[in-house]
Order: structure tokens, then C-alpha cells, then sequence
């Protein structure tokens, strides 16, 4: 990393394993979740949802429900004050133009996938509210659906939507294509597609809502966005002043999360019954309704030198939608921007598209449309060495993008780029080859490599703030918008205020995610919680300490430079102190403040024209390099993962062992991707809506995961961080087929690799006919 | 039915209706909010509970069944203020991310323990793998539950 900045030295608490204070409250249960909450008198809001997966409501009688014992309440769509969400996609470069996709808060006279939801009902109690859902009288009329994303776009199609089943279109155009392919002498093919897959955190959506004394509506939930207010203001058409949204410490969200979950159905029913009101989903309704990540096909078609080089790439992507539109356009741009991986390439092509169907709804997951390219464009690197008879290392090393490269969108990379030591490191990370216990066990080894971005997309002109400030006693709080998902978002924000302002990590306090108290941060989403918030909370507490020696300087009549502020005290380079205590108590009497709120705004842009390759789309990107070694059964096609090795250029680990176990936790995450996890659906229909048929990975599963950190210092948060949240979910799909393909001589191109999927390219299982 | 429970060393009278489950009442009746719903059919382990030490998935017990058990929560497993030193070792070794997961794993584990003292890694791994944890792909639970082991 011969040309990488220098990492800041001397620091005493950034860089060091702390203990969470979250944690702390975990391990005892202290910790109130949003389902942990109750009010006194509330009432338990349910959800009634379509059992059909494309219908027309004929008529909808709530008189039977609402006669119900104990029922406060029953909503449609007609009591909605406005009953739309939109999604607003800017930039879009294609025939379907700008887009503002509309999603029902309640459906009114059409469902388009199972479970959309059709009424809200609150009760004295859930078993009342529950036998009410039962009786809410819906005529349905089924019709044709639509259930995969190809048919759909096939003309004659039954339409999803009135203005038709294509809902976004990328496309990339870079070199001369045609040219690059002519130049190529050797061109590899191939089509990948992924699966339908949940967010599965242990916590189901959930909250309370009440309205305060103040008349403010008030919800308590599990939420990555508290800016969903705003959401909830304007449906109930109220000022967005008199919502306000508490995030709880989220049971995990991995973009589950992201969309409005129960916080417009609380504000309806609360709003409507002036009482407070509990709604939690349960696990099969979490399973049933909640959007997903994309399934995908993917065509990768790549032209190379003898040498390895890459000198075309044409990419075709599709991706199901499911019934409405959610996040699925900006999925979709960041699958199109990463199609091609980290890898340079003069001239390439990407055409990507997602279509509307009567499938389950997809939307934000965690990595977000950079994670199912991963697995085409590794495919596509083994299959090219493969081929040429090059090491799967050495093919990646000759095409490996470096500082000043441009993506195929034209965003040129300004950071330093690590991909050869992260390539080496977890190669090597994998040791000596275990030897085979059986010869029809065969053992093999694969890599991936990843890009991803951090931060939001440059046009939508991110920002977060933070407030930090002393107390008399000199004990330090910290007020931040962040919902802490558990990757430790809050408890990094006190260990770079107590970097900064010299007070022992104990001493500081944080309030977090309350809408109406502490300053917006804005989502945590898109790894950007650190990046962002870690950068307000930077800028915040260097701002309150220069204020703090100014007055020190005064004090001591000395050089504010030539103070330092450390073990609760201000310190002068000729030995004299001043206890903070004393300091703070001076301040009081000065007129000099003790806090400071700090706005970080994140480098802006215009939407670019991605087809022109105009620039810059994302601030900028993580890479990693995972290594797998497997044991395949070649009886059975039952995989075994013995090693997985995932090395990330994290810029600067504020707390490694958060770090390590964001690593450690995504990879996991990705190898049940890559082996286990299916959301099965027919028709329609759902058919894994428990843990005990959609199934995660268990302990026993998976091998320890080794998280080799690396640290560049090379990124744009607080001390040269890069964020870490998403990234190491990508590759072990593409470097376990990768491993399997070098155990076996077979190509596995569908997710998940399933024992039956690995026997029957293995020629073990023979269909009739 | 009136119902006398032990909780974590307490005794507390409810009433309840047969049919409940060790969970509801737990949860919707005493508040009792340190044990989790997961997903309420005995998959998760998020509800976990130790039944006269033994560790139950508290959804699929029916209340009247625990009456005359021993029931223990994770708020039993510390003493004095001082938390339990399996507890520490999650802190230690950055076992807890989202916490959702820690209250049925650290009973799992502990009820395990007792029974199998200096169990190893790969032994303690099939122990919690009815402990479902969707955050920290299990290396960093095992670090603590290895360190706790070896005492």
C-alpha cells in the first residue's frame, strides 16, 4: 500500500476493541425493544392481508368485524386521509422515465401480491383483534397473474400496473463494444440466476404508538429510517411537526427495515382511536409480506486477452419487482454500476431491467443490487482463467482496478484501491489444503472479489448531523438521529466524541433516533452510519474542542495550539493543566458554549447520464476478497465449507471487533445465500413463511468465519473509515461455486447450490424423459 | 386458573387460561419483556427459558405445565449486581451485536456448560444450534463460549 495515506497514530481510543455500552445492556435483557413496550390502556393493531396474489376486491363489509367484542376499530383504504407512498427515482435514463412509483398504503380496488395488506384492525386485546381479522368480509375476484419477471415482460402479459410491467431500465454504454469483442481472443458466456431471499432478523417488525401530551403523534418501533415522519405526516395529513418517530435498538434490519413497516398503521389506528397501540408481526406474516432482495438473471458475455486482460464485458440483468415498486429502480442503478466488478475494462455494455409481478415484494436488503452481480462477474473471472489455463489470483491481479480507473459509469475511483494485498491475504489466509477423508469427498478452493458502495447515491445530496456537549460534572452527551441496527452505530459515535474531547469512554451518554430530540443523522442504510454520522459527531466534537481551549487558552494564558485536551483535563505543553471540571465551570461564567452541533454534508453531485458514462454516482466503494475451501460430496452433492477466509480494505477500523464481526456475521449471511436460504414461491404463493422451511444458517452450519482487516486509512469517514455494514454479504456465493467448480469440475450457476442442484450437474440424478 | 410461577427465585400469582403458553404469560401478563418472541413456534430459540435447568423454548410450554418448576430468566443469572461471568465473556469477546439472540443463546449455553463443563468448540457449537443468530455469523458466541469453558 505503497501509495495509500499514512493512518493517524496516537490515538487512544479510536482503533481499540472497547466494550459497547449496548452490549452491556444486551447481556443483562435492559435493553427495550420495540415489542418490549407497552402503554397503559392500549390497544393491539392486526393486519389483514390478501390470501390472493392478484385480485380484484369486489366488495369489502367491515360491519361483521367491527361488531366484533373488543374491537375499537377497523380501517380501509377509504379512511385513509391520503393513501399513497411514493418513491421518487430521478435520474432514470431510459424509456420508462422519471419515476414516482406509488404504493397503497391500504389496497383499494386491485392486490397484486399475496399478503398486501387491506385493513387494520385494533382491539382490547390481539386474540380480539385477530378473530376480527377473520371476520373482515373481502369478495375477491382472482385474476391472472404474472409470476416471473421475464413473462412479464412478454407482450400480452397480464399488466401488474396500468402503465405496464416494466418499472426501471439502466443502461450502461462505455467504448466500442463490437470492437472489443473483435479484438478479444478469448470470450467466455455465461447466465447466472439468484434467488428470492429475507432479511430473517430474529426481531418481527414492530412498535407502539400513543399520542403524547403534547398531542404529538408518537411511535416507538424497530425502524432503520425514523425519517419515515414524514411519511407517516402525510398520509394522516398532518403536520410533519406532530409526528415524531423513537428508534428503538433494533432486533437487526439488514434493509428489512428500510421501507415503512408498522409506523403508518400505528399512526392510523392511534390517530383514529386517540389510544395508544401495540402491533407486532408474527414471524409468518414477517416471512409472508415483508419485501425481499431481487431474484436475478444475469447474462455476462466477457472477451479477454491471452494475458487475462478484460477488454469487453456486455451484462444483461432482470430482476422481479414482486407487485410494487419499493426501492427496486435504485437496487437496480447500483446493480448496473457494479455489474462489472472491480475490474477495469475499456469497453462494456450493461442492460438492466426489473419487472413488476404478482410475486412477494422486493426492495432494500442488505448490499442492495451489489450483491447479486458478485456472483456473475466471479463466475464469469473463473470460467475466463479457467479457460486461458491462468490461476483464478492471477486473472483477477491483471484486471484488479486501481486509483484513477473508471468504473463503466465513468465514476472514476480516487481512493486507493487494496484488491492485490486483500487477494493475497485471503488466499493465503486459508493455509495448508485439508486433505480429503474419502475419495468421493473432493476438496477445492475458490476466491471473489467485490466493490460496493458506501453512502447514498450523490444527487441525493446526503447530510447528517450530531450534537455534542459537557455537562457540569464533565460527563459528555452525545445526541444523534441514528438507529443503531446492533453493528454498534451508536457506540462507535461515543468512542470518536471521547477520541476527541479526552474523556473516558464511560463517561459519555448517547441519545439516539428520536425524530423530535436529537438532530436528524438520516438512515442507517447503505453502510453509511459511521461514514456519515461518525463524520457529524467528528466534526461536532473537534469544533466543541476548539471552542473549550480557546477559553483554556484565556485561562492559562497560553496558545490554544499549544493545549491538549485528555483524562478529563486540558493540558499545556509546559506541564500546567486545568482540570474540565474547572473548565467547564469558567465557561459558564464566560458565556462560552458547551456543545456544538456538527452537519457533515457528504461530496454532492448531479444525476449523472450512466449510458454517457458521465461520472460520479456514489462517493465511494469497499473492496474484499473472500476465499472458500469446500468439501463436496460427490454421493450426495451435499457442500461443506471448511474455511472462509474474508479480507476487506476497511479504511480504518474504529472498533475492530465490531469490524470483525460485521465480517464475520455477513459472510455467514452470504453463505446461506449461497447454500441454504430460498424464499419458495408458486403461483404466487409463498410457500416458506417459518423458520422451519425458511431456513438460515444454525451454528452448526457454518465454519468460524476469519475476518482479515485491513486498513488503507484511504476512506471518506471519521479517520480514513470506509463503512463495512454491507460489503462482506457478497462473495461467498461466487467464491464457493468458485471452490465447488475446483473440487469437482462442474459449474453451479443457480442460488441457492442445493445438494440436489450440485447431484444433478454432477450427473447423480437422472429426471425421467 | 390460578398459577403460582417461580421466576429467578420469586414466586408470582397469576391468572391465567390454560391454554396459554409459558411465553404469553411471561411477556403479555407479568412484563416480563427480558425473554424474546422469535417466531413462536419453538425454531428460533429467542424465547429460550431454563425449566428446572433445562433449557425450553418458553412458546411451546404451556403455562400450567411450569407451575411447579423452577423457571429461570436471563435477569437470574446475575448476582449481586455483578454480572455472570458467561455474560462477561459475551462482552469480551464481542459476542453481541443486535442482542435479540443473547438471552436464549446465554441460557442455552450455560445450561449446556453446567452439564458439560470444558466442553470444546466443536461441541459447543452443535450445543447452540438450536439458537438461531442472524448478526454474528457465531464465531465471536463461540470465542465466549470457549473462554468461558476453559474457565
Amino acid at each position: 500500500m505503497a501509495d495509500a495515506v499514512a493512518l493517524e497514530r496516537g490515538l487512544r481510543l479510536v482503533g481499540q476493541r472497547v466494550i459497547r455500552h449496548d452490549a452491556r445492556d444486551k447481556v443483562i435483557a435492559a435493553t427495550a425493544y420495540a415489542g418490549d413496550w407497552a402503554m397503559p390502556g392500549m390497544l393491539h393493531g392486526v393486519v389483514v392481508r390478501s390470501p390472493y396474489p392478484s385480485a380484484r376486491i369486489r366488495s369489502l363489509d367491515t360491519a361483521p368485524a367491527a361488531a366484533m367484542p373488543g374491537v375499537a376499530i377497523v380501517i380501509t383504504a377509504r379512511d385513509v386521509p391520503h393513501n399513497t407512498l411514493w418513491t421518487d427515482v430521478p435520474g432514470q435514463t431510459t424509456e420508462v422515465g422519471p419515476l414516482r412509483a406509488r404504493l397503497h398504503v391500504l389496497a383499494e380496488d386491485r392486490v397484486r401480491h399475496q399478503g398486501e395488506p387491506i385493513a387494520l384492525i385494533a382491539a382490547e386485546t390481539l386474540e380480539q383483534a385477530r378473530d376480527a381479522a377473520e371476520a373482515v368480509d373481502v369478495d375477491y375476484e382472482p385474476l391472472p397473474g404474472v409470476f416471473d419477471a421475464a413473462a412479464a415482460l412478454e407482450p400480452g402479459a397480464p399488466a401488474v400496473h396500468d402503465a405496464g410491467n416494466l418499472l426501471a431500465h439502466w443502461t450502461v454504454k462505455r467504448g466500442d463494444v463490437a470492437a472489443g469483442f473483435a479484438r478479444a481472443e478469448v470470450i467466455v458466456e455465461g447466465e447466472y440466476r439468484t434467488q428470492l431471499v429475507d432479511s430473517a432478523y430474529l426481531e418481527p417488525e414492530s412498535g407502539v404508538a400513543w399520542i403524547d401530551s403534547d398531542g404529538v403523534i408518537t411511535i416507538r418501533l424497530s425502524t432503520q429510517v425514523i425519517e419515515h415522519f414524514r411519511d407517516v405526516a402525510e398520509v394522516l395529513n398532518v403536520p410533519q411537526n406532530r409526528v415524531r418517530v423513537i428508534g428503538a435498538y433494533l432486533g437487526g434490519g439488514f434493509g428489512g427495515k428500510e421501507d415503512v413497516t408498522v409506523e403508518v398503521y400505528l399512526g392510523l389506528l392511534t390517530w383514529k382511536t386517540g389510544r395508544p397501540v401495540k402491533m407486532v408481526w408474527t414471524r409468518q406474516e414477517s416471512l409472508l409480506a415483508r419485501a425481499k432482495r431481487h431474484p436475478y438473471r444475469l447474462r455476462y458475455r466477457t472477451g479477454a486477452l491471452r494475458t487475462g486482460e478484460i477488454v469487453a464485458q456486455e451484462i444483461e440483468i432482470l430482476g422481479d419487482s414482486g407487485g410494487y415498486a419499493y426501492l427496486s429502480a435504485l437496487v437496480l442503478l447500483y446493480s448496473t454500476v457494479t455489474a462489472a466488478g472491480p475490474y477495469r475494462v475499456s469497453a462494456a455494455s450493461v442492460d438492466a431491467r426489473v419487472a413488476y409481478t404478482n410475486n412477494p415484494p422486493t426492495s432494500a436488503m442488505r448490499g442492495f443490487g451489489g450483491m447479486q452481480t458478485v456472483f456473475g462477474y466471479e463466475s464469469q473471472m473463473d470460467r475466463l482463467a479457467r479457460t486461458l489455463g491462468l490461476s483464478p489470483l492471477e486473472v483477477r491481479r491483471v484486471n484488479a482496478i486501481r486509483r484513477g480507473d473508471a468504473l463503466p459509469v465513468g465514476q472514476v475511483i480516487e481512493t486507493y484501491v487494496a484488491l492485490p494485498e486483500l487477494i493475497d491475504r485471503a488466499w493465503a489466509g486459508l493455509g495448508e489444503p485439508t486433505r480429503s477423508r474419502a475419495p468421493h469427498l473432493k476438496i477445492g478452493r475458490g476466491v471473489a472479489c467485490n466493490l460496493q458502495p458506501y453512502g447514498r447515491i450523490v444527487w441525493l445530496h446526503d447530510w447528517s448531523s450530531a450534537w455534542v456537549g459537557f455537562e457540569m460534572d464533565g460527563s459528555l452527551v452525545v445526541r444523534c438521529g441514528c438507529p443503531d441496527v446492533g453493528g454498534g452505530q451508536a457506540s462507535s459515535l461515543c468512542q470518536i466524541a471521547a477520541e476527541v474531547l479526552g474523556v473516558a469512554l464511560e463517561r459519555v451518554s448517547v441519545h439516539i433516533a428520536d425524530s423530535a430530540l436529537t438532530p436528524l443523522a438520516g438512515t442507517t442504510t447503505a453502510s453509511r452510519q459511521l461514514y456519515m454520522s461518525g463524520n457529524a459527531v467528528l466534526k461536532a466534537s473537534r469544533e466543541l474542542r476548539d471552542q473549550l481551549l480557546a477559553a483554556a487558552a484565556r485561562l492559562l494564558d497560553a496558545d490554544a495550539d499549544a493545549l491538549e485536551m485528555a483524562d478529563d483535563a486540558v493540558h499545556a505543553t509546559d506541564g500546567r493543566s486545568l482540570p474540565l471540571v474547572e473548565l467547564l465551570r469558567a465557561c459558564a461564567r464566560m458565556g462560552v458554549a458547551r456543545s456544538h452541533l456538527g452537519v457533515y454534508h457528504a461530496p454532492a453531485g448531479e444525476p449523472v447520464d450512466l449510458e454517457k458514462g458521465s461520472g460520479k454516482v456514489f462517493p465511494d466503494y469497499t473492496f474484499g476478497c473472500h476465499a472458500a475451501e469446500v468439501e463436496v460430496d460427490t454421493q450426495t452433492g451435499v457442500v461443506r465449507v471448511l474455511k472462509l477466509v474474508a479480507a476487506h480494505d476497511v479504511g480504518r477500523a474504529i472498533n475492530p471487533q465490531s469490524v470483525e464481526g460485521q465480517i464475520q456475521g455477513g459472510a455467514v449471511m452470504g453463505l446461506g445465500y449461497a447454500l441454504m436460504e430460498e424464499v419458495v414461491v408458486q403461483d404466487g404463493i409463498n410457500l416458506t413463511t417459518s423458520f422451519a422451511s425458511y431456513l438460515i444458517p444454525t451454528a452448526s452450519d457454518v465454519p468460524d468465519v476469519d475476518p482479515l482487516v485491513l486498513e488503507s486509512g484511504e476512506g471518506l469517514g471519521p479517520f480514513g473509515a470506509r463503512g463495512i455494514g454491507e460489503p462482506p454479504i457478497a462473495p461467498p456465493a461466487a467464491a464457493i461455486a468458485n471452490a465447488i467448480e475446483d473440487a469437482t469440475g462442474v459449474r453451479i450457476t443457480q442460488l441457492p447450490i442445493t445438494p440436489e442442484r450440485v447431484a444433478r450437474a454432477l450427473g447423480l440424478v437422472v429426471d425421467p424423459q | 386458573m390460578r398459577l403460582s410461577l417461580t421466576i429467578n427465585g420469586r414466586s408470582r400469582d397469576v391468572d391465567v387460561e390454560p391454554h396459554r403458553t409459558l411465553l404469553e404469560v411471561l411477556r403479555d401478563t407479568l412484563g416480563i419483556f427480558d425473554v424474546k418472541e422469535g417466531c413462536n413456534e419453538g425454531v428460533c430459540g429467542a424465547c429460550t427459558v431454563l425449566l428446572d435447568g433445562r433449557p425450553v423454548s418458553s412458546c411451546l410450554v404451556l403455562a400450567p405445565t411450569a407451575g411447579s418448576r423452577a423457571i429461570t430468566t436471563v435477569r437470574g443469572l446475575e448476582g449481586g449486581g455483578e454480572l455472570h461471568p458467561l455474560q462477561q465473556a459475551f462482552l469480551r469477546h464481542g459476542a453481541v451485536q443486535c442482542g435479540f439472540c443473547t438471552p436464549g443463546m446465554l441460557l442455552t449455553a450455560l445450561a449446556f456448560l453446567e452439564r458439560h463443563p470444558g466442553a470444546d468448540r466443536e461441541t459447543l457449537r452443535h450445543a447452540i444450534e438450536g439458537n438461531l443468530c442472524r448478526c454474528t455469523g457465531y464465531a465471536k458466541i463461540l470465542d465466549a463460549l470457549e473462554y468461558y469453558a476453559r474457565g
